[in-house]
């Protein structure tokens, strides 16, 4: 039996909810949200981007720069090798979260929770210190080659060259798998499992056929976003030094003093266009079957408790994986401990002097990081619902290109568009003459439209989820739109949104690109702007890694906080009915 | 420069005149955009303010790219007085696109010139308020593990010992290591000085892009030397990290800039600034152990720490080459992509073929065969041979394609001019690969 139905059958029911004609408020939905990408979207980075369509000197429209691009061998081989890097990564972060996912969702088992939590922390490594830490563990003299040097005599090159490039990304980025496949398992009808199984299929087979193509949509979003996230990374890179891939190619030319050279935003819109056909090829995959199930509530797969010795081999992977994974928060708060921590595989000698020192200064820094992460969070939930919804839902025209444009600020690197804001809304002035781009709501949009992304794939994922014969129901039995949409289709959808509001979140408290050009003043800074300021000297290491903990506990925090609400709002829920 | 900057400049100062001339007494904010960490301005901060009670400083901390960045996109409503950096090529470009203005400090006893370099802007856009000079730093855990030798020079990092131990960071991206390139350059001549380069070039680990990079690695050892600027390694060693510093002979002393930014809101409070970090009281907190700059004012250092170097005494940092700022400016653009293109971009191919030559060298050395070392000597050429000659170099049609004037240039784009470079460079590189190879057979 196969879970699945093949959508070609299903079209008349799929098309009867809205899909007659666009509702006035569906349109008007679509125009707000279209309002606010171009706005702070696309007009921005048009800005920047266009120098890529002109000629340098003269600023005539041009192509010339793309034929340059494809006769320059070190464009072409970058190219190549940031593919590469991609696909290599989306391999093995699916190895870092596919275990973790299957074995917590899957089973009773003690910690599940924990380990769910450990395994989004890789994704809040703050920037600099996170690079220092992580090299001070695997780099060629860190701690780890040191002892395997010293005892066997050899080393491992877990950083060096593209593969180190392909290992430190998928340890940082692999919880956006984790993260939307445990989503999407949890929201599983148990019926189908126990049909399964009455049909006599179990365990592997089990999963394969029945489990794992009705979770898909939650692979699929995040394997694609760990894909597109690695193509347009560019501080991973920077770190290990590797410099013949698109993104820092790209960050190298824009930034550069005094030249006006089209070829990094040139790149830049090779960028975009690679990302966005990621996008549509993942999209692609999960189009034509339908993976919605009708059954909610209390959902989930069935819960199997463990034979002893399959509890031993499930915690030594898990353990053997959280080890690898969060080594770097290890050597992180090593290093915010550390007095002098250099060519040698632990510190000298410990001091809690570091975090006295950020103490006075970091509470601003984090109230201001979650005032900004938690609004661009909700910002993210909010479009990335409505956009879902008018995607998966409605048949307006051109509804995809809103999916499109908003994946594609996936691929804008955050000085474009820290760059664009300024340029757009800086000489916006307000009443008493301040310049709209320096109050600090920017910062929060542009954490907004760079995370956009995320909960975009979570929330699109989650709405594909629930079959669309529940809001038939519901508008049979008198609901309007909206009523529907409130009390049927959010409520279901919660577990997906809070995936899409972590990712965002986190993600968006540790960001620095994009700030780093719009903190106007240190009363508006973040914590990823202090941290940038402490990581400038040497003996700025140490407070720059105590506030980095900081920023990783706060962040961690603040998550588990918002996933505790979730799930008690879940289980009144699952009560009530 | 072009007239018409100069003249808008003229007119922006004069327009700007009455109104300064009202603000006597300074007060209010000052609004600061730096490259500096906290370790440097919040000591100068804090006895500033002390100093001046009426002046509130907000120190802004952004990358210098981004800074210049920065200044360039807000400057129809600017709101900063103060750009503060090391690179004496960001303020060039800021001056160049008019977002500085004019200042005669009234400080005395500052010199016009530190060695060779003009301590002051002859233009008057921005001032040197401190000095710093580049050289080797290593760690010391790492070089005793390794057995490494300690170097003087930048000719030493060119041996075999050093290969795969050494950091830089690119000339393009810190302009303090432009300035060390341009120095190797002017001092040994264009082709002599690229062969010294490029040798030492082969012995690097990385080229980082970002100055503090260097020092970052290696103190925490993950390479074993850096061609770093002083005060790096100089805060380092107060931080207590187990590095060394030596300034080779051909070394060059560049001032660290401050300058005022067109339009500044609070032109008084600037100037205040700017003459309290250029009179000995805030000369002398250079010399905290987290700052560590050299000051401009040669009689502060009565002051100094012991074992302070002293750029005005010290005989070492005074036979400099004669700098040329003038050829440096007008190729700059030229000679940082030439380094990325044929060192930064190609450097696992400039390392393979380093290392053969290097195995073949020592080879020869152990048992001499006059047929490869012909080879060698021919693949040494090879590695040293450039795509461009320094008349080209400093040509206009070579210099036009990476500025874009607004002229039509009729030479070759810049990205066309760096892939024959770069294909230059990879081709010349494998043929030396090749030979050393050939060589090394001969020689077992």
């Amino acid at each position: 039996m196969n879970a699945m139905t093949r959508r070609s059958g299903a079209i008349p029911l799929l098309g009867s909810v809205g899909a007659g004609r666009a509702t006035a408020g569906q349109v008007v939905l679509a125009l707000g949200i279209l309002v606010f990408l171009v706005l702070f979207l696309v007009w921005p980075v048009a800005t920047v981007i266009w120098v890529a369509f002109t000629e340098k000197g003269t600023g005539a429209f041009t192509l010339v720069n793309f034929y340059d691009f494809a006769r320059t061998d070190l464009f072409v081989r970058a190219f190549w090798n940031s593919f590469y890097v991609s696909a290599m990564a989306v391999v093995f972060a699916s190895a870092f979260a596919l275990p973790l996912a299957y074995i917590t969702s899957r089973f009773a088992f003690r910690g599940a929770a924990v380990i769910q939590i450990l395994g989004f922390l890789p994704l809040i490594m703050p920037p600099f210190v996170g690079a220092v830490a992580l090299q001070l563990f695997f780099g060629r003299n860190g701690s780890i080659n040191l002892l395997l040097d010293d005892w066997f005599g050899f080393k491992v090159p877990f950083m060096e060259g593209l593969n180190g490039v392909v290992f430190v990304q998928s340890i940082h980025y692999f919880p956006f798998i984790l993260i939307n496949l445990s989503a999407a398992l949890r929201n599983i009808d148990r019926a189908m499992e126990e049909a399964a199984q009455n049909l006599g299929s179990s365990g592997f087979r089990l999963f394969r056929r029945i489990v794992f193509p009705l979770a898909l949509p939650g692979y699929v979003a995040g394997a694609s976003l760990v894909f597109v996230k690695v193509f347009d990374d560019l501080a991973t890179p920077l770190l290990l030094n590797v410099k013949d891939m698109l993104a820092p190619q790209a960050y190298l030319r824009v930034t550069s003093i005094g030249i006006t050279d089209p070829m990094g935003y040139v790149i830049s819109v090779v960028l975009i266009v690679t990302s966005v056909a990621a996008m549509w090829a993942a999209s692609l995959a999960t189009r034509n079957i339908d993976y919605a199930t009708v059954q909610r509530g209390g959902g989930g797969l069935v819960r199997r408790s463990l034979k002893p010795w399959e509890t031993v081999a499930a915690y030594a992977v898990i353990a053997v994986i959280l080890l690898l994974v969060l080594a770097p928060h290890f050597g992180l708060l090593l290093l915010s401990f550390a007095t002098i921590w250099s060519f040698s595989p632990l510190p000298d000698a410990y001091t809690v002097a570091h975090y006295a020192r950020v103490f006075g200064e970091s509470s601003l820094y984090i109230k201001n990081t979650l005032i900004y992460a938690s609004l661009a969070g909700l910002i993210d939930i909010a479009v990335g619902t409505a956009i879902a919804y008018l995607v998966l839902r409605t048949k307006l025209p051109g509804r995809a290109s809103l999916d499109t444009i908003a994946t594609a600020a996936l691929a804008i690197p955050g000085i474009v568009l820290g760059i664009g804001y300024l340029r757009s809304y800086y000489g916006v002035e307000l009443w008493d003459g301040t310049p709209l781009a320096s109050l600090w709501i920017v910062i929060v949009l542009a954490l907004a439209i760079r995370r956009l992304p995320y909960a975009l794939r979570a929330c699109h994922a989650a709405l594909q989820q629930i079959s669309v014969s529940l809001e038939e129901a519901a508008e049979n039995l008198g609901a309007t739109k909206m009523r529907t949409v409130r009390r049927v289709v959010i409520p279901l959808m919660t577990g997906g949104l809070a995936a899409g509001f972590v990712t965002s979140f986190a993600t968006a408290a540790v960001e620095l690109s994009a700030t780093l050009m719009l903190v106007q003043s240190n009363a508006d800074a973040p914590l990823a702007y202090g941290l940038y300021v402490f990581m400038q000297s040497p003996a700025g290491r140490g407070a720059g890694a105590a506030l980095g903990v900081i920023a990783v506990v706060i962040v961690a925090a603040s998550t588990v906080l918002s996933q505790l609400l979730v799930e008690r709002d879940r289980r009144s829920k699952a009560g009530h009915s | 420069m072009s007239r018409r900057p100069i003249w808008l400049l003229a007119a922006l100062v004069g327009f700007a005149l009455p109104f300064a001339a009202q603000a006597q007494t300074p007060g209010g904010k000052v609004s600061i955009v730096t490259s500096y960490s906290k370790d440097l301005t919040d000591p100068i901060k804090k006895a500033f303010q002390a100093a001046m009670p009426g002046i509130t400083l907000d120190v802004q901390n952004r990358n210098t790219n981004a800074g210049v960045k920065y200044l360039e996109e807000t400057k129809a409503n600017n709101q900063v007085d103060i750009f503060w950096a090391s690179a004496p090529d960001a303020f060039e470009a800021l001056k160049g696109k008019t977002l500085l203005q004019k200042y005669t400090p009234k400080a005395t006893g500052i010199p016009a010139k530190i060695g060779q370099f003009p301590i002051n802007d002859p233009d008057g856009f921005y001032f040197g308020f401190a000095a710093s000079g580049y050289g080797i730093m290593w760690n010391e855990r790492y070089v005793k593990a390794k057995k490494l030798p300690e170097p003087k020079e930048w000719q030493d990092l060119a041996a075999p010992a050093y290969f795969d131990h050494v950091s830089m960071a690119a000339p393009s991206r810190s302009g303090t290591t432009h300035l060390t390139i341009e120095t190797v350059l002017q001092g040994e001549g264009w082709d002599k000085g690229w062969a010294t380069l490029k040798a030492v070039s082969g012995n690097f680990r990385e080229v980082t892009e970002r100055s503090f990079g260097v020092p970052e690695a290696v103190n925490s050892g993950q390479v074993g030397y850096g061609i770093v600027i002083d005060f790096f390694a100089f805060s380092s060693q107060a931080t207590g990290f187990p590095v060394k510093f030596v300034y080779p002979s051909v070394t060059t002393i560049v001032p660290a800039n401050i300058g005022i930014v067109a339009n500044a809101p609070n032109k008084a409070g600037a100037e205040a600034f700017i003459e309290f970090l250029l009179s000995p009281k805030g000369q002398e907190i250079l010399f905290d152990p987290g700052i560590r700059r050299l000051p401009v004012n040669p009689s502060v250092y009565a002051k100094a720490p012991a074992g302070y170097p002293n750029p005005f005494t010290d005989p070492r940092l005074n036979s400099m080459v004669k700098f040329d700022v003038k050829t440096s400016e007008h190729r700059n653009n030229v000679v940082d992509a030439l380094f990325d293109q044929i060192v930064t971009f190609q450097l696992a191919d400039l390392k393979g073929a380093t290392r053969a030559i290097e195995d073949a060298e020592t080879a020869l050395a152990k048992k001499d065969n006059p047929q490869a070392r012909a080879l060698v000597t021919e693949a040494r050429a090879l590695v040293a041979a450039m795509p461009v000659t320094e008349a080209e170099a400093s040509a206009g049609e070579t210099t036009g394609a990476f500025t874009g004037g607004k002229k039509k240039e009729k030479g070759a784009r810049q990205a066309e001019l760096e892939q024959t470079w770069a294909a230059f460079a990879k081709e010349h590189y494998a043929q030396a690969k090749t030979k050393a190879e050939e060589a090394l057979k001969l020689a077992k």
